[in-house]
């Protein structure tokens, strides 16, 4: 069932920047995520902010969170922070086929057992949206969209007038996002539109045993939009995964780039460009 | 939920669903006609049933430029069978330039040439073109009963044009297939579409509107299916379809897909008229909310 919780449509913006990179989705790819930290440095972004998801699907949901907190990362709320800390019985991921929700529980129910209380309780703390400006663009940074913490925004279903819209009722430039795990961006103009962030914790089922993040910089023609693949020992993960019990199907993502799970919500073209 | 209980009058406030965004645009573009009188259509589809005419290109053009403004995210075709109508191929290419499109189609009018061109306006755009097609068995005679006689081999033909095009239709099976809801039924199902070809095999269930044709072969909606004194929650708002959609045929706005043949589901002649709350009174209201009912994939 869908989630109800709308964003304001004004907010303050807290920092300016020239160049910034975000982590989408990490799902306990604490592996990854130390992996994308030591890469931070010679790529000289000014700040890295996390769109949320900080668990499912990998393993030690606590390292993650504690690498994030080590590192002062500014985050916001994924619908797993949310259903996390407050309780609830599944993830609010979203989906809508019986297949896709069997696999969703098994993630949510590992997850939700081996975190923490005190990082339920730091979750809670998390905005649901940061508004921050990079060069001439004020961005917005929302998990799912500024509409729903887990509305899914694929590359081939969001049209530009959808963005348009989105823009204007929510007052920004830009609208930063994650939740679907595949990268992409449409603009409108050279510094107004939608960045889809990707994810850091599974690859994005391109057959790569890399995962994405993207760094969005301003330079002198408009907003320049990169994804950066980030190479990790997928092969430790992977060990690590079947140590815990976690899916078969969850370990062949992460050692192929395919993904074999929660394959239903796709697109026809983002399905049609992956193997299952 | 109110219990079957004859005895009790039921009451007459109903709950409010608002239009929270125009998110899906319908066209009803082939209108109520079709080349198949399937026994569970909701609308009584038929090679006779004018209650809604085909929409030409330019009507869909008009209404794709009001959808614009309104910052539409995506738009469905459906009917009776969209590809009777010989606009059909332009109408596709033109929503495309726009946004994602979907078709509901019987696919019996689906040829290897049909299929190569839908493959191709699939390529050129950089939305998603999504076909579904509909059955109702596991086999010719479950199905058949339901769609009429030699039907089944006629869909699996057009199935077959699809993949050999590349092209990866979403399978729609309705209740009216026994057994189609459990694990096993689905099961069944995913093996039949590998069986076919299909390298992405996509499924889904349908729950049944007691409507239209369907009203003779089993039944109509009893008293108690209504929403009659219920009251919804944000959540169960946002779950309906009608909170975020609307359809459009050559008689004007509708308030969803399904209740086309009802003169209280017409909201007026521009999308702007549809941009209001519906007083969920209908009993197939009660479908959508009770079973969880999205005519989207």
């Amino acid at each position: 069932m869908p989630h109800v919780n709308a964003l304001p449509t004004r907010g303050e913006i807290e920092a300016e920047y020239r160049k910034v990179a975000f982590i989408g989705g990490i799902y306990s790819n604490y592996l990854a995520l130390e992996a994308a930290l030591r890469m931070l440095a010679p790529l000289r972004v000014d700040a890295v902010y996390a769109l949320g998801d900080f668990g499912a699907f990998g393993p030690y949901p606590d390292r993650t969170l504690e690498l994030l907190q080590k590192h002062g990362i500014p985050c916001i709320q994924g619908n797993y922070e949310e259903a996390l800390s407050s309780g609830a019985e599944d993830c609010h991921c979203g989906y809508t086929d019986p297949r896709d929700n069997h696999f969703a529980r098994l993630s949510y129910d590992y997850t939700a057992a081996h975190t923490a209380p005190e990082h339920k309780r730091w979750m809670a703390g998390l905005p649901l949206a940061r508004r921050i400006r990079i060069g001439a663009s004020e961005v917005l940074l929302t998990h799912g969209s500024p509409r729903r913490i887990n509305e899914f925004l694929w590359q081939t279903t969001t049209p530009l007038p959808f963005i348009r819209k989105l823009l204007h009722d929510f007052e920004c430039d830009l609208v930063a996002c994650t939740h679907t795990g595949l990268p992409w961006h449409r603009l409108l103009d050279g510094h107004r539109g939608l960045v889809n962030v990707g994810a850091l914790g599974r690859p994005a089922n391109d057959g790569q045993t890399e995962v994405k993040l993207t760094v969005v910089e301003q330079d002198r023609h408009g907003l320049r939009i990169e994804v950066v693949p980030v190479a990790y020992d997928y092969e430790t993960l992977a060990r690590e995964m079947k140590n815990e019990g976690l899916p078969p199907e969850f370990i062949a993502t992460i050692s192929t780039g395919w993904w074999t799970s929660c394959l239903e919500v796709l697109p026809a073209k983002e399905r049609a460009a992956g193997k299952f | 939920m109110p219990s079957p209980n004859p005895s009790q009058p039921l009451p007459t406030v109903f709950p409010q669903a608002p239009l929270l965004a125009l998110d899906t645009l319908w066209f009803q573009v082939a209108g109520t006609l079709c080349n198949l009188t399937c026994r569970h259509c909701f609308i009584s589809c038929s090679p006779t049933n004018h209650a809604h005419e085909m929409l030409s290109l330019a009507t869909v053009t008009d209404y794709l430029q009001q959808a614009e403004a309104l910052g539409v995210k995506e738009y469905y075709f459906t009917g009776g069978e969209p590809f009777m109508n010989k606009d059909m191929m332009a109408i596709l290419a033109t929503t495309l330039k726009q946004g994602p499109a979907s078709v509901l189609t019987n696919g019996v009018l689906i040829t290897p040439r049909l299929a190569f061109e839908l493959k191709a306006l699939a390529d050129a755009s950089e939305y998603s073109l999504d076909l579904r097609i509909s059955i109702d068995g596991y086999d010719a005679p479950s199905n058949d009963a339901v769609r009429g006689e030699g039907t089944w081999e006629r869909i699996l033909k057009g199935i077959r044009h699809l993949a050999e095009a590349g092209l990866v239709p979403v399978i729609t099976v309705t209740e009216a297939c026994e057994g189609a809801t459990s694990q096993a039924g689905r099961e069944k199902f995913l093996a039949r579409l590998a069986e076919w070809g299909l390298r992405h095999p996509r499924l889904k269930i349908m729950p049944l509107l007691r409507l239209g044709a369907e009203t003779g072969r089993t039944r109509s909606y009893a008293a108690w299916e209504t929403l009659a004194g219920q009251a919804l929650s944000a959540e169960d708002s946002v779950a309906l379809q009608c909170a975020s959609g609307r359809m459009v045929t050559s008689r004007g706005v509708y308030v969803c897909p399904i209740l086309i043949d009802s003169p209280e589901a017409r909201m007026g002649e521009k999308l702007m008229d549809g941009l209001r709350p519906f007083e969920l009174k209908h009993q197939a209201c009660y479908s959508c909310h009770a079973e969880g009912l999205s005519c989207r994939t």
